[in-house]
């Protein structure tokens, strides 16, 4: 894997090929009488800098493909190329390395560690990246600075509201300037006002830091924030539209 | 790698400050407990040793009648004469000196002061057979054993009650109305192992003893000092002989007085507190290893508590390796504080004991480095396994766990 890593780093930019390429995906649980078909063999191009809103209802597959793309899960067959090249077999820890390296996770819940300050929550992915104290200090202010919450960084989670935890997740997952951020249902914990505030901020990192964004969610109020929709249905992609209201 | 989750884990520690004392518990107690029952046991193994050695070594103490005291019932065996004592050192080889003994108590008095004390009437060969030098004056000179002069030295007790402390040599004292000369003070030699203060005595010649306190000839008790080139059990075997034709204790008679041997009791007593010792230690060392238990035991609840937390850090980039260094480190850090923490508590519960049981306080460090270096070692073994079951969480089921 950490070849592959270094190459999929050395041409990660300007390269004409989209960032992401899912080819006749499927994924099955389950043995026997008790085998579910979740993805019955998708494709999908994400160009990066994109922003993606993935929706549909609950069982359609968005999930299980969310976990695909996020190097959480492997697909049963088809291919995953990251940047052209194939990480769909990766083994576990090459997926965390990957995750580590690539990618970052906003999810439903905060997932925030309790008891446990905003600056510590923003740091934890560089001290498994190994950073110095000095710089990983430094790195997790500049990052709750951009979710304007660097005045609360000795705050723990008890003591923010939900928006604010969410911002916290928000910088820890952008901390390591990662390829990709992925949220799931970023918004689903927020009143609708909070919830506006995060899709701008999203909006906001997926501009000026060009970070490609891949949202799941089932509010169409949230989704008219991304410049690409796809539609999940019964393990298929029922239909992608590109939303006009926002500009490319 | 090790940098990183030595952080987390003392972070994750810090952070669940009950539930870490909590965890740590067990090897506290453990921990606390081995200490604390090795080292008494070995301060009292040098406890023995050293009353036992104050006694004198290379002695045998030959007393009439069977076993320790003078038996129940029956007539009372006879006591030694001065020809036993002749016949013993002349006849016995590898006898250096025998010193007889004949004892009493009385109070002594000096200007106002007065304290119940033990009379012991010996000969010079009192002095030869032990050692048990003087701090100030002089022992009685031949002239004066033949005679049996009034004259004494005495115990440190002795001079604390009568003279203050002060200066004794030169004065003279009564004891139960007679009096005597003061020559000598000797050192002081502290409790004796079987109650009883050694400091507090009084001894003279033993005419004068016999003469003026006992009123008879008899001798009660014989020091036989013996050369250490010879067995000690070869000179008691000839003493026993000897002693058993003198008394006409013929045939399968047993014998009606008996000789202890200081070296052999001393051995003996040094060797079962040892055995308890290490039977105390051993019971103690189970805790420890519930100790152990009770860490793993807890580290498993605190694993599946924190499994949504897992599946945090395997979804921000954590790889399994790092995951189970953190919960291993989490349990060896536990478990080493846990054993520092008891090692602490060892050193007051040792002090505390030492001065309740009169023992004195030693610090082992050999027990000491053990203890901890099995805290640790409990903490890597009993940590392994919900260390690995935190490590095999797959991240989406963790992060979904309620």
């Amino acid at each position: 894997m950490a070849v592959a890593a270094r190459r999929a780093e050395a041409s990660v930019a300007d390269n004409p090929l989209p960032l992401i390429q899912l080819r006749n995906v499927t994924k099955v649980y389950g043995e026997g009488a008790t085998q579910f078909q979740a993805l019955k063999g998708i494709d999908l191009d994400i160009t990066a800098g994109d922003f993606v809103a993935v929706m549909g209802p609950s069982g359609s597959g968005k999930s299980t493909t969310m976990n695909i793309l996020g190097c959480l899960d492997v697909p049963s067959s088809g291919e995953f190329l990251f940047n052209g090249f194939h990480v769909e077999q990766l083994g576990r820890d090459q997926r965390a390395l990957m995750r580590r390296k690539y990618l970052g996770f906003v999810f439903q819940g905060f997932n925030l560690l309790a008891r446990t300050s905003a600056l510590e929550n923003v740091e934890l992915p560089l001290v498994y990246r190994g950073d110095p104290k000095a710089q990983r200090r430094d790195a997790a202010m500049a990052a709750l600075a951009k979710v304007g919450l660097d005045k609360w960084w000795d705050h723990t989670p008890a003591e923010l509201s939900g928006g604010q935890q969410q911002r916290v997740a928000i910088a820890r997952a952008i901390v390591t300037n990662p390829a990709v951020l992925l949220a799931d249902e970023p918004t689903g914990n927020l009143d609708s006002e909070r919830s506006v505030e995060i899709m701008e901020l999203l909006t906001d990192l997926n501009r000026t830091s060009n970070i490609t964004v891949l949202m799941v969610t089932h509010e169409p109020d949230m989704a008219e924030f991304a410049r690409t929709l796809v539609h999940f249905k019964d393990g298929l992609i029922e239909r992608i539209e590109q939303n006009d209201k926002v500009p490319a | 790698m090790f940098g990183t989750t030595f952080i987390l884990a003392i972070r994750s520690i810090l952070r669940h400050k009950l539930r870490s004392i909590l965890t740590a518990l067990g090897i506290i107690i453990g921990v606390a407990a081995v200490v604390t029952m090795v080292t008494l046991g070995k301060a009292t193994t040098a406890a023995v040793q050293q009353q036992i050695s104050s006694l004198g070594t290379n002695i045998l103490q030959v007393r009439p009648g069977q076993g320790f005291g003078r038996g129940g019932g029956g007539p009372q065996p006879a006591n030694f004469d001065e020809q036993d004592v002749q016949a013993v050192r002349d006849q016995i080889a590898g006898v250096i000196a025998v010193a007889p003994q004949a004892q009493s108590s009385g109070t002594a008095i000096h200007e106002g002061a007065n304290a119940t004390t033990t009379v012991n009437g010996t000969t010079l060969d009192y002095f030869r057979v032990q050692p048990w030098p003087l701090v100030d004056g002089r022992t009685w000179n031949r002239a004066e054993e033949q005679a049996g002069k009034g004259v004494c030295v005495i115990g440190n007790t002795v001079r604390k009650n009568l003279f203050n402390g002060g200066d004794a040599v030169g004065k003279r004292l009564r004891i139960n109305g007679i009096s005597c000369d003061v020559i000598g003070i000797l050192s002081t030699r502290g409790q004796a192992g079987f109650g009883g203060d050694q400091d507090d005595v009084v001894i003279m010649p033993i005419k004068q003893v016999q003469r003026r306190f006992t009123g008879n000839r008899d001798i009660r008790l014989m020091l036989v000092g013996t050369d250490p080139d010879y067995e000690t059990a070869q000179v008691q075997a000839g003493i026993t002989s000897l002693l058993r034709e003198r008394r006409n204790i013929t045939g399968g008679k047993q014998d009606d007085f008996n000789i202890f041997d200081t070296a052999q009791i001393s051995a003996t007593l040094t060797g079962t507190t040892t055995l308890l010792t290490q039977i105390v230690a051993a019971v103690a060392g189970i805790s420890l290893v519930v100790g152990g238990i009770g860490i793993m035991n807890i580290m498993l609840v605190s694993v599946t508590e924190r499994t949504r937390e897992i599946g945090i850090r395997l979804a921000i980039g954590a790889v399994a390796s790092e995951v189970l260094m953190q919960f291993l480190v989490e349990a060896v850090v536990l478990a080493m504080l846990g054993g520092v923490i008891g090692l602490l508590l060892a050193q007051f519960a040792v002090a505390g004991l030492s001065i309740a049981g009169g023992l004195p306080f030693l610090f082992d460090v050999q027990i000491n480095v053990i203890a901890f270096a099995i805290s640790a070692i409990i903490g890597v073994v009993f940590g392994y396994f919900p260390a690995r079951r935190a490590a095999s969480l797959n991240p989406i089921d963790a992060l979904r766990h309620e």
